[in-house]
């Protein structure tokens, strides 16, 4: 199931040969890997390699900025691992050597400001030389101006949302789930490759271009991180941030939500998808196109059952991880909708908590939805489980209901 | 005191309650200091068993034992119970027995207070506890409570606002007797600059509480009107920001995470020079270096947010400010180091434990130099790499400070001598499996696994069943820690009044165990 693959130090030492010679680029990450190898084999001694399972580093790069943190993130090793060589080179010679076992006598002295001005001083300006390139990245990092896409991104509970705001692809939206199926993760199936970094619409963007990407949230903090490409952003409910990219090669390049947001934090990855230009035209225009095809006129009237198997849809992809599949809800947590005062009782209150949420819970406001949607969902909890209002919600009502 | 005949002091000893009204009533600060280190430990194996609950669900990728919301419940409340129940409470215990020892004084300044500044804390702590078992249960936001998600959270949100109000108070209380304590009755010829390095540290740490725990006090009532009350501090839809909560929190959460290892520094600093059987090196530039660590501390707090967004001088601002402290801390491992060279070194436990100490809070402030440099911590933020370096600066750091300074101090307290063998035994059991638990969280911090999931993807697994089994290598090493203080209590070779050949500090002239109450007549430093 897992692809677990044991293998020897001297397999680690050969790839990092291997990829010394592969480019001039890769030298730093060569000994990036040979100082983490020198710590795992002090400190776990299990000689394990760095195969996929045993990554000791950060994610190969794929930004100029992802590129800059790897290298400094190389440097300050190496510099660290100085240090300590040295501190630690006097410590334990002097744990070995000054023990009164082996008869040696305590010296006397207990200050010298000499010596302790000079490793006052020395350490400031190994920092100095520490904060200089970070310095001129995090100034690069903030320079999200002119870029040739700008897409926004929304946190929610737990789930990201895509809107193409500027540039080719303008107006496409789309929210984008975990696409793991709940099998795997309940350990009735298999686990796949990609388990638990796979969504069912990732975020296609052209190589080569700059996209800024916009970050908020609409209910609690999310983070938007995808370590290849050096970006990581809080989304912030009320507030905007932003932050960019520009990814080099084509790609799947795979993160998750770095800020604790609740109960499925662990289950709302972010994929970004890296074409060639041409390929994400393409793109562009099959999403055109198949949102043309979903554009419903507000006036239709649906039949209970359209609206009820709609509902069970938009219930799957949005209400299911806090109401379940049976509507129970979990007792104290989550409220259950079978037989809840609001699912049975009038429509309008029941319209109103979807898509206005409700303050002080978990129930977050769900507006952005359509109006298809919020109306064929509404129905179907009217008429799931024991409910039974009989009642319809049309997109008409929910149209009237957002003037 | 001057009324008191001689004659009433001597049978002062017999005169207190027996059985639970001797603890109830207290005011002596020895007993005081013992429930403080027993309730210390009773947290710490609460919090343990929570944090195993935590690695036992991650040994392999999938939901196997707890559900996802309950996950959360763990991780928040480990924090928070380590962090208020279990390192803070330690480090005032070592406080209300050393420091009156230490400095030549008969007890604690402010007596009673400091009878109530302990029993705050069983309330505090079964408050907390108890929002197990309220519907929604405990807190499930992570110990740093951001709202708005610790808006949604049930009752027991507020029951965790409570205890936090509580333990507040009571460390307030600690530090002002501390402060007093300290400024005011020293043993005559005591200056300051003639104070052990523990008394030294204890008394800045105490600043930095009365200075800090007032202000997370302000941020959480904020949060439990904005909760109950309809307020709008931190929502933005009602004009607030959420992110105002993270300075207010930080601003307490950075000076924190220094009360909780400025105690450690002053506990190592005794034990060092006495095993060592040479005088601290640079004491003075000890005493700047630890104020310096607390003021710097109290300006670097925002390096927690460096992704929640702020402007470019902000970041650069809080990115130097912290790098800057890796300046007085560094000054700290090298006098250790300056005062081990040339000694006549013993490695007796006390000793094994201050000399993983500097090591493995070394290695932690490595990763921490790491963290503050800004685009890294884009990075590594929120991800397995912060758990591994704030566990080497807590675990390995302020805790086995703890151990270090228990040991040290076990034969002073107690009488007899601890268990030499078993102390060793519980030494390097604690150092291996504390690194196989936390070392391999480096490599999945930096290979990109967030922090507070309870699920993960499948390249993360063999590190984190390592990390497993290392925690529960380590936890079951601490039961051994139980046994030996258990053992040393009970009976053991009866101890010198100087425990130690190299012990220099005021407690060593007293008999062992020390008696009720010591220093009535204060000695005389020269």
């Amino acid at each position: 199931m897992r692809p677990v693959t044991h293998c020897g130090i001297l397999e680690l030492l050969a790839r990092t040969v291997i990829s010394n010679q592969v480019g001039g680029n890769m030298s730093s990450k060569a000994a990036a890997s040979i100082v983490g190898m020198m710590a795992i084999a002090l400190y776990s001694g299990l000689g394990m390699a760095a195969a996929d399972p045993y990554q000791l580093n950060l994610p190969e790069p794929q930004t100029i900025i992802a590129r800059q943190i790897y290298d400094q993130h190389t440097m300050l090793l190496w510099i660290c691992l100085a240090i300590f060589i040295g501190v630690f080179g006097v410590m334990f010679y002097s744990v070995l050597k000054h023990r009164k076992s082996v008869g040696y006598k305590a010296a006397n002295f207990h200050h010298s400001t000499t010596v302790e001005i000079i490793w006052t001083i020395i350490p400031f300006f190994i920092l100095v030389g520490m904060a200089f390139p970070a310095t001129k990245t995090i100034i690069a990092m903030k320079d999200t101006s002119s870029p040739d896409i700008t897409i926004k991104t929304t946190g929610y509970q737990w789930k990201w949302g895509y809107d193409y705001l500027t540039g080719e692809g303008e107006g496409i939206s789309f929210l984008s789930n975990l696409a793991t199926p709940r099998a795997q993760i309940e350990n009735a199936s298999p686990k796949e490759e990609n388990y638990l970094l796979e969504v069912d619409n990732p975020v296609v963007v052209p190589v080569g271009k700059k996209v800024r990407i916009i970050i908020t949230a609409n209910d609690v903090l999310h983070a938007w991180w995808v370590p290849a490409l050096g970006v990581k952003q809080d989304a912030i409910p009320g507030y905007i941030r932003d932050a960019w990219f520009t990814i080099d090669k084509p790609g799947t390049y795979r993160g998750q939500c770095a800020e604790l947001c609740g109960k499925d934090h662990g289950f709302m990855p972010i994929v970004v998808e890296a074409v060639e230009p041409e390929k994400y035209t393409q793109w562009v225009a099959e999403q055109k196109s198949k949102s043309a095809a979903a554009v419903v006129d507000v006036s239709k009237e649906f039949t209970m059952d359209e609206l009820k198997a709609e509902g069970e849809k938009v219930y799957a992809a949005n209400c299911v991880a806090c109401h379940q599949a049976n509507g129970k809800g979990i007792p104290g947590t989550f409220a259950a909708l079978d037989g809840s005062k609001v699912a049975t009782g009038p429509k309008a209150g029941h319209i109103d908590i979807v898509m206005n949420g409700k303050t002080g819970t978990a129930m977050a406001a769900f507006k952005h939805l359509s109006d298809v949607q919020i109306a064929a969902v509404v129905t179907y909890e009217r008429n799931a489980w024991g409910n039974a209002a009989g009642d319809v919600v049309q997109p008409s009502e929910i149209n009237e209901f957002r003037k | 005191m001057a009324a008191v005949h001689d004659h009433d002091v001597a049978h002062a000893h017999d005169h207190h309650p027996s059985g639970m009204m001797r603890w109830m009533m207290t005011t002596n600060h020895k007993d005081i200091g013992t429930m403080y280190l027993w309730f210390s430990f009773i947290m710490f194996l609460t919090g343990g068993v929570m944090a195993l609950t935590i690695r036992a669900e991650l040994f392999q990728p999938g939901l196997q034992i707890v559900n996802p919301e309950f996950f959360n419940q763990l991780t928040t409340m480990h924090g928070l119970i380590m962090i208020f129940g279990a390192i803070m409470p330690a480090f005032v215990g070592f406080a209300n027995w050393q420091i009156p020892m230490m400095i030549g004084a008969p007890d604690m300044a402010f007596a009673r207070m400091n009878n109530w500044s302990f029993w705050l804390l069983p309330p505090a702590a079964l408050l907390l506890l108890s929002s197990f078992f309220v519907p929604g249960g405990a807190p499930a936001g992570g110990w740093t409570i951001y709202p708005p998600l610790s808006v949604q959270m049930g009752m027991g949100m507020d029951m965790a606002i409570f205890a936090i109000h509580i333990m507040g108070a009571s460390s307030i209380m600690g530090s002002i007797n501390i402060i007093t304590t300290i400024l005011n009755m020293r043993a005559p010829g005591m200056t300051l600059m003639k104070m052990p390095m523990f008394v030294w540290t204890w008394l800045i740490t105490a600043y930095l509480l009365v200075l800090v725990m007032p202000v997370l006090a302000g941020a959480v009532t904020m949060l439990l009107t904005d909760r109950n009350f309809g307020t709008n501090f931190f929502n933005a839809a009602g004009g607030g920001d959420p992110v105002m909560f993270q300075h207010i929190f930080w601003f307490f959460g950075h000076p924190e995470v220094y009360i909780m290892i400025l105690p450690a520094f002053g506990i190592v600093s005794e034990v060092i020079p006495t095993f060592a059987r040479k005088p601290l090196f640079g004491y003075s530039s000890m005493v700047y270096a630890t104020a310096s660590i607390a003021i710097l501390s109290c300006i670097v707090w925002a390096h927690h947010m460096f992704t929640a967004g702020m402007p470019v001088t902000g970041q650069l601002f809080f990115m130097y400010a912290t790098m800057l402290i890796a300046v007085p801390t560094g000054v700290k491992v090298f006098n250790w180091t300056a005062t081990m060279w040339r000694g006549s070194m013993t490695f007796e436990t006390p000793m094994l434990f201050a000399i993983g100490f500097i090591f493995l809070f070394t290695l932690g402030g490595f990763s921490g130099v790491i963290c503050a440099v800004v685009p890294i911590d884009i990075q590594v933020q929120d991800t397995y790499y912060v758990i591994a370096h704030f566990h080497y600066v807590l675990v390995s750091g302020a805790l086995f400070g703890i151990f270090s300074g228990a040991y040290y101090w076990l034969p002073k307290w107690t009488g007899h001598m601890y268990d030499e063998t078993l102390g060793k035994v519980h030494f390097w059991l604690t150092m291996i499996f504390f690194n196989l638990t936390f070392f391999v969280q480096h490599f999945l911090g930096l290979a990109g696994m967030p922090r507070r999931i309870p699920d993960y993807a499948l390249q993360f697994a063999d590190f984190n069943m390592i990390s497993s089994i290392g925690a529960f290598g380590f936890g079951l090493s601490q039961l051994l820690f139980l046994y030996v203080v258990l053992k040393c209590i009970r009976g053991g070779a009866k101890a010198p009044a100087k425990t130690w050949e190299g012990g220099k500090t005021l407690e060593w002239t007293l008999p062992s165990p020390a008696p009720y109450h010591s220093f009535e007549t204060p000695p005389v430093v020269r």
